[in-house]
């Protein structure tokens, strides 16, 4: 799962020649990879891949802020 | 203990009796038919001043590395940045060049480095994608673009359909790359420091910058503005945000909008003052340590980021030392009462609200230091200013307080727009009867405050940034999937409005949920993540008039829980 969601955050939001080092500790959002708008974008790529509905109460810029933590988040979903 | 000032703008009514924008022109020591460049009055202007030695830039980027530059060294650079556009790439004045930067210092230093040689400098925000980068730079056959390694696949990607862009500046090159034709490393700090530099002899109406703003219908729209525009932008910095000689100030806009120009350049620095930068991305905590850290006294923010920091709540203040903060301020959209009242519980002091826009270059409405502050308002007009709201129909300024109508200003102020590049005509159509019609609706209440209703057209207000629907709509019928679609703004707590679509698919297509987010992927990509849809409704057919023109109001109207309004020229039901 966490390959699957680092692979998705590259592909996604890098730009084709962007070689910025993202990995499962990498700050997604304060670090300036995945902005507030496009957080959205990520919430229901988890949401359609897990089959899972996230509350926007927990969808906080905190809980995405590196793979790692969203990872964590999942798992309040029983996802593994 | 918070350190008090005297504010510099008097008490409002005996400011209003006494203003003129000469009081500007005297401090900057501009009289009328001299050379007035912006870029030399916010750095050599500042130096001659016996400021070379006071810190002009403390900046700080996502990974906590931080830069800081005086006056001098700003002096310096942007003469090098000056001297390299002239004399190495032979840009001309009046050209255009771009700004495509991140919040990096190449980006302030090459803002006013392009102004000081007399070239017009214009600023896009660098999360645009390629088609939004491409319509922009298009339509003002720009010349030349400063960008970053990490965006240069996008310039990349359209250079072929841009005939007039002959350079591509980097600044941040390794030599990890080669670069190719037509694109040249320019690495700032190592530059060769220009002392002496000839800045262009612009007068008052020599075009300077070109901002890109969008609109209900056709293509984003240039504002152009002059040199002259600093005489409103260092008055309305100082009187407004009150910015002293020993504050530590702090724009939180993007240059690549109006703000981070007027305020996170000219109007800060003409000022003399000392101002901070943090290029990273929205955390409550960061944003907290940074002004904790750097002991920042006023604060220029937006209402989605206020009401974001609102959300972590007041216990995440209480664990930073702030108390260096004296004076708040925000612009983008309406701040609403509960964020006043709940920054006033949390920094011990409220948020001031100002109201302008790309047009206007200067704040027109705002609540002052020392005004009585009520919660929700625009404020008053800045003096010197004549703002009213006018009848919707005949233009003619409504005297009954209360009454709703549509916000206008006197032509006249020294940041008017000067025209829409290449678009005349659509600038003319914003003049009826004298007045500057902004597009936004208010009333005003007994005691002169104005209260903002909401847009008078169909641009969506998203986090502070405008975002023209037909540019959404255009993106998404370029989709396979796609045969119809109408974006409108949804109300939402954070960003006052977010993006909507609303779609009806071609034959053969399914709705689902990997769709939407196929969809959703394909606009952010396009154009920005402003633009994409936050969310996306499937509909079999969408509202049209009888000519086949999309009713995005009855859209709007439905979502909104508003009154749909006369719908006579309805082809079809929802």
């Amino acid at each position: 799962m966490k390959d699957v969601i680092l692979e998705y955050v590259r592909n996604e939001y890098l730009e084709d020649g962007d070689d910025r080092e993202v990995n499962f500790d990498t700050a997604i959002i304060s670090g300036g990879i995945v902005d507030s708008f496009s957080m959205v974008s990520l919430k229901v790529f988890l949401e359609t891949k897990y089959n899972i509905q996230i509350p926007d109460a927990k969808a906080t810029p905190e809980a995405f802020d590196s793979v790692n933590n969203i990872v964590a988040l999942l798992k309040e979903f029983g996802i593994e | 203990m918070k350190s008090e000032k005297t504010p510099f703008m008097k008490p409002y009514e005996e400011e209003l009796k006494s203003f003129s924008f000469d009081i500007s022109k005297n401090e900057l020591g501009y009289k009328d038919g001299d050379i007035i460049n912006i870029g030399e009055y916010c750095t050599d202007r500042i130096c001659r001043m016996g400021k070379g030695d006071k810190l002009a830039l403390i900046w700080e980027g996502f990974s906590g590395e931080e830069k800081r530059y005086t006056f001098n060294d700003m002096r310096q650079l942007t003469n090098s940045i000056a001297k390299f556009l002239r004399d190495d790439l032979g840009i001309k004045p009046g050209e255009r060049v771009c700004m495509f930067l991140d919040k990096v210092p190449e980006l302030y230093f090459g803002f006013l480095g392009v102004l000081k040689m007399g070239a017009i400098v214009q600023p896009l925000f660098s999360a645009f994608g390629p088609e939004s980068l491409l319509t922009r730079l298009q339509d003002a056959t720009t010349s030349a673009i400063f960008t970053q390694k990490k965006h240069l696949p996008k310039v990349r990607n359209i250079l072929k359909d841009l005939p007039s862009l002959k350079h591509i500046i980097v600044v941040d090159d390794d030599g990890s790359k080669p670069l190719k034709e037509n694109e040249v490393a320019f690495n700032m700090d190592k530059a060769e420091r220009v002392d002496s530099f000839d800045v262009f002899p612009s007068t008052a109406e020599t075009p300077s910058v070109l901002h890109y703003t969008s609109g209900t219908t056709g293509k984003p729209k240039g504002a152009q503005h002059v040199h002259y525009s600093i005489i409103s932008q260092y008055i309305t910095a100082k009187y407004v945000l009150d910015i002293h000689d020993d504050d530590i100030y702090w724009c939180t806009a993007d240059p690549g909008w109006v703000t981070g120009t007027s305020y996170g350049i000219i109007g800060a620095w003409s000022n003399g003052a000392t101002q901070c930068v943090l290029d990273a991305g929205f955390k409550a905590d960061t944003w907290y340590k940074f002004v904790e850290k750097n002991k920042i006294t006023v604060w220029y923010s937006a209402p989605t980021a206020i009401r974001a920091l609102m959300k972590e709540g007041t216990d995440a203040v209480k664990k930073f030392d702030l108390s260096s903060l004296r004076h708040l301020a925000s612009v983008g959209e309406p701040l609403n009462a509960e964020a006043v009242i709940w920054s006033q519980e949390a920094f011990g002091m409220m948020f001031h609200d100002t109201f302008w826009q790309t047009e206007t270059g200067c704040i027109v409405v705002s609540n002052y230091p020392g005004m009585k502050i009520k919660p929700g308002s625009m404020g008053k007009p800045f003096p010197g200013i004549e703002v009213t709201v006018v009848d919707l129909k005949t233009s003619e300024p409504i005297t009954k307080k209360g009454v709703v109508g549509m916000i206008a200003i006197k032509p006249g102020w020294p940041s008017m727009i000067r025209t829409y590049w290449n678009n005349e005509v659509t600038y003319k159509s914003k003049f009826q009867n004298n007045w500057y019609l902004c597009g936004d609706r208010a009333s005003i209440d007994e005691d002169g405050y104005f209260w903002f209703v909401g847009r008078d057209d169909d641009v969506i207000n998203t986090g502070g940034h405008l975002v023209g629907p037909f540019e959404i709509e255009s993106a998404l019928l370029e989709h396979p999937a796609v045969a119809e679609s109408a974006a409108i703004g949804k109300p939402d707590p954070i960003n006052m409005e977010v993006v909507k679509a609303f779609i009806s698919l071609k034959p053969g297509f399914e709705q689902t949920k990997m769709l939407e987010l196929e969809i959703m992927n394909f606009v952010r990509k396009k154009l920005s993540a402003l633009a994409m849809p936050q969310e996306i409704e499937f509909v079999d057919s969408l509202p049209k008039t009888r000519s086949g023109k999309i009713m995005r109001r009855v859209l709007k109207a439905k979502e909104w829980g508003e009154e749909i309004g006369d719908t006579s020229t309805l082809e079809n039901d929802m």
